[in-house]
């Protein structure tokens, strides 16, 4: 069985009259109810990307659809099923929390639903601030506001750019429950973010953009167990000069106090030897003090991926 | 919602969200242009209008009003509708209007509808002072209302023109202050144009704000400058060439989409 994608992006591109190309020759499809995150440093593209699906920026060449509707040609039936949370914090000042989320509910062409609207606040931890001007509010409880007004409508599909640059841990952590629990009502969330944390918490697939070309897009899991790394460390009880010989066919480094013997090994597992080295590490006769391993973060990943095109 | 039908909800939600604003700021919106107005009916129609002579039969305070009243509509109408659409875009709300499912046709009846309408009250507000301070009569009701409601929308689309080309402050005020204000000051708010030298008077005629103070004039006390048919039709050739810009601009999303 193979349902529609909720996105479909084809050949997408984008040069601006500067003669900049932001995006070049980007194919990607997002599938109903995933949360996919857009990882890649800044002007690599990601926003460019979103602003094109969303309507705020036309594309130089390529289609996107969304919900099997075109972005261009029938973009009243394409932009209903979407929400965009922008990076920046731009808000109408004045007016008051529950007056631009219903606003926002009628722009896309929703009719009046206070007790929606309510329950939207409810969930955002907005509903005390329900009658507050939004210039009297936190950046924080601002960020929350437009993601209030983003959901207004119902979307089937949210972006969320950069949702969390610039909060506090505790909203982070709060941010990441909602949109959990939109994944679960089925809600299709693409996300941009700086923070890979966030990306390894949250997503089921990452893509990974960087100048305008789409460089990879894989299951998390899959990424992290593909291009991740797994390191074995031996921590001594006394220093030692060099490697011992019997450790020295597993390519073991020494930590400049001669306390640490480190072994990085493929994250699969497949070609690790834990258990011929520890055999080996017990013909030495060192005392070992501690013994422990890591895996590489998406971080480690991206920075590898991206460092190595840049 | 399909491509033909309008989003109602859209047009009502901007529409609203615009006439807020003008509550908000009430004593900006209301009280100003009515005091700025009374002002003028002190000194030119009380103090300077008892030395001048009538004009097409009427006295001078009588013969100020639909002047003044058009010289409201046209600054109003003009700054009401360029702040409605330059100020998401200078704060960057304008990301909700562009990525919402709504069509070209319905943002410009939100926006200029709601400028169309916040002018027009005021217009309203000025014939109610100034029949404080002159005997009026309106000869052509119908046809002041016709006016009104042309010139609004017809300046409110101007304005929306203006909000969208500027991209700073003194930009949307460049227009209204140096080309609208001279020209409604030179079209015959303040004299009839035939009082005016032969040469001048054909100078005159190249202002388009003539037209509509004329015809305006005419549905007050009969009276008109320039024929009324051509005053009507000169209107709706500026509405349609205003329509036209507006059209180009959302085709090529000139100032709106990057």
């Amino acid at each position: 069985m193979s349902e529609a994608p909720m996105i479909a992006i084809e050949g997408l591109s984008k040069t601006y009259a500067s003669g900049f190309t932001a995006l070049k020759n980007v194919s990607l499809t997002i599938d109903r109810g995933e949360i996919f995150a857009l990882l890649g440093p800044n002007g690599a593209g990601k926003t460019t990307l979103i602003s094109i699906v969303c309507g705020l920026a036309r594309a130089s060449g390529g289609r996107v659809t969304v919900g099997g509707h075109d972005v261009v040609t029938d973009y009243r039936a394409a932009r209903s099923l979407i929400g965009l949370v922008p990076q920046e914090l731009t808000t109408d000042a004045f007016e008051t929390v529950f007056d631009t989320t219903s606003f926002s509910r009628g722009l896309f062409g929703k009719p009046p639903n206070p007790a929606y609207i309510e329950k939207v606040l409810t969930d955002l931890s907005l509903i005390d601030k329900r009658d507050s001007r939004i210039m009297t509010l936190s950046g924080g409880m601002k960020r929350r506001v437009l993601i209030a007004k983003a959901l207004s409508h119902e979307p089937a599909v949210l972006f969320l750019d950069e949702p969390t640059a610039g909060v506090d841990v505790e909203l982070r952590r709060d941010m990441w429950r909602v949109v959990r629990q939109l994944r679960d009502a089925g809600t299709t969330i693409i996300l941009t973010t700086h923070y890979l944390e966030e990306a390894e918490e949250m997503a089921d697939r990452i893509g990974v953009i960087n100048r305008g070309e789409l460089m990879l897009v894989e299951e998390k899991t899959t990424l992290m167990r593909r291009l991740g790394g797994k390191r074995l460390t031996i921590e001594l009880a006394e220093p030692v000069a060099a490697v011992p010989d019997m450790l020295a066919p597993y390519g073991f480094e020494i930590s400049a106090d001669g306390r640490k013997l480190v072994h990085s090994y493929d994250a699969s597992g497949e070609g690790s030897a834990i258990a011929p080295i520890l055999a080996a590490l017990a013909g030495t006769g060192l005392a070992v003090k501690d013994l422990g391993t890591e895996e590489s973060t998406l971080e480690e990943i991206f920075v590898g991926l991206v460092g190595g095109k840049s | 919602m399909n491509a033909l039908s309008l989003n109602i909800h859209a047009i009502r939600a901007i529409y609203r969200f615009e006439m807020a604003r003008t509550r908000r700021t009430l004593l900006q919106s209301i009280v100003s242009p009515v005091l700025s107005t009374s002002l003028y009916f002190v000194v030119f129609g009380s103090a300077i209008g008892p030395h001048m002579n009538e004009i097409a039969g009427v006295s001078y305070g009588a013969f100020l009003v639909p002047g003044l009243i058009m010289l409201g509509l046209l600054t109003q109408s003009i700054s009401n509708a360029s702040f409605g659409i330059y100020f998401p875009r200078f704060v960057g709300t304008i990301y909700e209007l562009l990525s919402a499912p709504v069509s070209p046709l319905e943002t410009v009846i939100a926006y200029v509808g709601a400028a169309a309408t916040k002018s027009t009250l005021l217009a309203l507000i000025t014939l109610g002072t100034a029949a404080l301070f002159v005997d009026l009569r309106i000869d052509h009701p119908f046809w002041m209302v016709a006016f009104l409601l042309l010139t609004a929308v017809t300046f409110s689309l101007t304005g929306f023109i203006i909000g969208i080309w500027a991209d700073n402050f003194e930009k949307l005020q460049l227009v209204p202050l140096l080309i609208v204000t001279p020209l409604t000051f030179l079209g015959g708010s303040f004299y009839s144009i035939d009082m005016l030298p032969p040469f001048w008077r054909t100078v005159t005629l190249f202002n388009p704000v003539v037209y509509l103070v004329s015809g305006f004039r005419w549905s007050f006390y009969g009276h008109s400058d320039v024929p009324v048919g051509i005053s009507l039709g000169m209107t709706f050739v500026f509405m349609l060439i205003c329509l036209a810009v507006i059209s180009w601009i959302f085709r090529t999303g000139y100032r709106l989409k990057r």
